[in-house]
């Protein structure tokens, strides 16, 4: 039980800064997700957290405590590694029991920990065995149970499931999630898959080129994101990105594709003219089948998933536009006349970051 | 991922199999043959004639408290130049795969030593612990400590140990450094993070996972102190003071070259040629069994 906070995390290898000051606090028992493209220094962040690493300059504090200049063994953390880390000359036991036996623990109180953490992650008839003998699901078992037996203040997981195949990994997924709610034992969880960070996270942190480009709750950061990036990255398919001007004193957008439309939820800051980026999901893309207000579609690709369909396409002005719609629609070669609802905008600068409607319009 | 390539008939393959063949046979089966009946006969003082006496030859050495001496000799000599070339060689791997400046110059100097001819580096030191003009030897006499290798049969022992295993450190220093760098770092990420203290981490992480490079070094070393020490020895002290430093190995060729007694060196070959064919088989199964993760 402790809480986690980061302030002015910095970090640079030689000439190359990786972290550009990363400001974090973690409540007592929350999970975060980590989550950002590789070499976003996501993973140096954790290693930050584990002691692994120095930063340059920073502090971690757990519990209120500074532990910045504090050996790994210091922290009272346990993590769990992406290629599992077992120690292989040692039975499963033994490698649950590791950390126990160096803080001395009595053998009773060992036993206790171990049988009851492998009841929990159902591995119990496996603790004779050596890691070589286990498949890759059950050493991730190992490697949290490791974990759990410590009772540790933190949990660290640097992309514990991305070595898993896609079955085992969606159901170590839910189990991941269950264990942490169960023990509630505040946790960083690396990764780079956006599905993983949604479903896991209490909150999120999206990590771009060494900054925390957005920290939020899973569906504020799909909702709500604060820059083209976050947008970009979170939501499959990929959120749509369509060039605009501002228009209409600030109170809706030119399309380079088409028309002009109001903004759904008030006018925008800044003169007419000036240069937007627009974004809107796929799913909100919506087909127009009677022709009113709609633009055309000319579909280069269509994606059958079943229930839906994704259908990849150009509007005027070659804008390139996916769609996902509810129904066996559209046809290569085919024009489909599709809609952009404004109420399902994102409105951004043309540098990328989020552009909110003025909080009062103008008297 | 094994091709086999097949021949017609049997005359290609031994055809250009029988260069390899005849080296072996000349070089290998024929003197090995030749000590194995050379150990059953004796000659007489003069050369002139030979006589099958048996298993006489090797009751004769087994019974000759010179050749146990050497038996004893050989014990001390092999497991102190194994244990501390390995001893070495393993602290400085450690340190090797530690360092990150000057790591490469640091591995090179210390595989030089490997690369200097047996004879050389005896006369190295030599040249260091000569009572008279060796650094060490100097020294060790100018504080009081008498030292002369030439007299005190310990103090001989102690330099052929130092000079042979000095020899073997840098063969050691490759396979440990190889060894610490195949562990991943990441389990001793989670070690250091199970709350395990360096030293900790070396002796229940590190050490374990090198048991298998170290076995296989021990027979090596062990292989090299018996059989390959010749030269060594034989520049350094000759196998005295006395007998103080002759080895099994040292003792064939004195018996056999330079006692001219032949029937008894070659029955001493015959053993030390059981004993390296036992310690190569410990070493072929030990590596087919290859490393346990």
């Amino acid at each position: 039980m402790a809480t986690l906070s980061l302030s002015g995390i910095r970090k640079s290898f030689g000439q190359t800064e990786v972290l550009h000051g990363i400001e974090l606090d973690v409540a007592d028992g929350e999970m975060i997700v980590v989550v950002g493209a590789s070499g976003c220094g996501k993973s140096t962040l954790l290693r930050i957290v584990a002691g692994l690493e120095t930063p340059t300059s920073g502090t971690v504090r757990i519990d209120g405590r500074d532990v910045t200049k504090l050996e790994p063994a210091d922290r009272d953390i346990a993590m769990v590694f992406q290629n599992y880390a077992l120690y292989p000359h040692m039975s499963v036991f033994e490698n649950m029991a590791y950390g126990l036996r160096i803080r001395g623990l009595p053998m009773v109180e060992i036993r206790k920990r171990v049988a009851e953490a492998a009841e929990m992650l159902e591995i119990g008839p496996l603790l004779e065995r050596k890691p070589r003998q286990l498949s890759g699901g059950q050493r991730q078992r190992v490697a949290m149970g490791r974990a759990i037996v410590r009772e540790p203040k933190l949990f660290l997981f640097d992309e514990p499931l991305s070595n898993l195949d896609a079955k085992l990994r969606v159901q170590m997924r839910a189990e991941i999630r269950r264990l942490q709610k169960r023990l509630g034992v505040t946790s960083l969880f690396v990764t780079h898959d956006q599905v993983e960070a949604m479903t896991l996270g209490d909150r999120l942190v999206v990590m771009h080129k060494g900054r925390a480009a957005q920290v939020a709750s899973p569906m504020e950061v799909w909702g709500v994101p604060a820059d083209t990036y976050v947008a970009g990255f979170i939501g499959s398919p990929a959120m749509n990105f369509l060039s605009a001007t501002l228009v209409q004193g600030g109170g809706g957008a030119q399309l380079k594709a088409g028309p002009a439309l109001p903004f759904a939820d008030g006018p925008r800051p800044g003169e007419d003219g000036t240069k937007l980026v627009i974004g809107i999901r796929p799913e909100h893309v919506q087909h127009l089948p009677d022709g009113a207000g709609a633009l055309p579609l000319a579909v280069d690709l269509v994606e059958p998933l079943g229930s839906e369909t994704v259908i990849h396409g150009r509007l005027p002005g070659e804008e390139v536009l996916v769609a996902r719609l509810p129904l066996a629609a559209g046809a290569i070669g085919e024009v489909l006349p599709v809609g952009l609802p404004p109420a399902s905008w994102h409105v951004f600068s043309a540098e990328g970051a989020r552009l909110p409607a003025r909080a009062t319009a103008p008297a | 991922m094994r091709k086999k390539v097949i021949f017609k008939g049997v005359a290609l393959p031994y055809l250009l199999l029988l260069p390899q063949l005849i080296i072996t046979g000349i070089f290998f089966f024929w003197p090995a043959g030749q000590a194995i009946y050379g150990s059953f006969l004796r000659e007489d003082a003069f050369g002139l004639s030979r006589e099958f006496v048996g298993f006489e030859n090797f009751a004769d050495i087994l019974a000759d408290p010179n050749y146990l001496n050497a038996v004893s000799n050989t014990v001390i000599f092999s497991s102190a130049v194994a244990f501390s070339a390995l001893g070495v060689a393993l602290f400085l791997a450690v340190q090797a795969d530690k360092a990150i400046r000057g790591a490469d110059f640091y591995k090179t100097m210390l595989i030089w030593p490997y690369a200097i001819a047996p004879a050389i580096a005896a006369v190295l030191w030599l040249f260091l612990f000569h009572p008279q003009i060796g650094l060490f030897g100097r020294f060790l006499n100018g504080i009081g400590i008498p030292w002369d290798y030439k007299l005190n049969g310990g103090q001989a022992m102690l330099m052929v140990i130092i000079a042979a295993a000095w020899k073997q450190v840098s063969y050691n220093f490759i396979f440990f450094l190889a060894g610490l760098q195949s562990i991943p770092r990441s389990v001793l990420e989670a070690a250091a993070i199970d709350g395990a203290r360096p030293a900790r981490r070396f002796w229940t992480v590190i050490f374990p996972l090198l048991a298998p490079t170290s076995f296989f070094l021990l027979v090596v070393n062990l292989v090299y102190a018996f059989f390959d020490t010749f030269g060594t020895i034989h520049a350094l002290t000759r196998g005295g003071p006395g007998q103080s430093t002759t080895t099994l190995i040292y003792k064939v060729y004195v018996d056999g070259v330079e006692n001219l007694n032949f029937g008894a060196s070659a029955a001493q070959s015959v053993i030390l040629m059981a004993l390296v064919i036992a310690l190569t088989a410990i070493q072929f199964r030990f590596i087919e069994r290859k490393v346990h993760y």
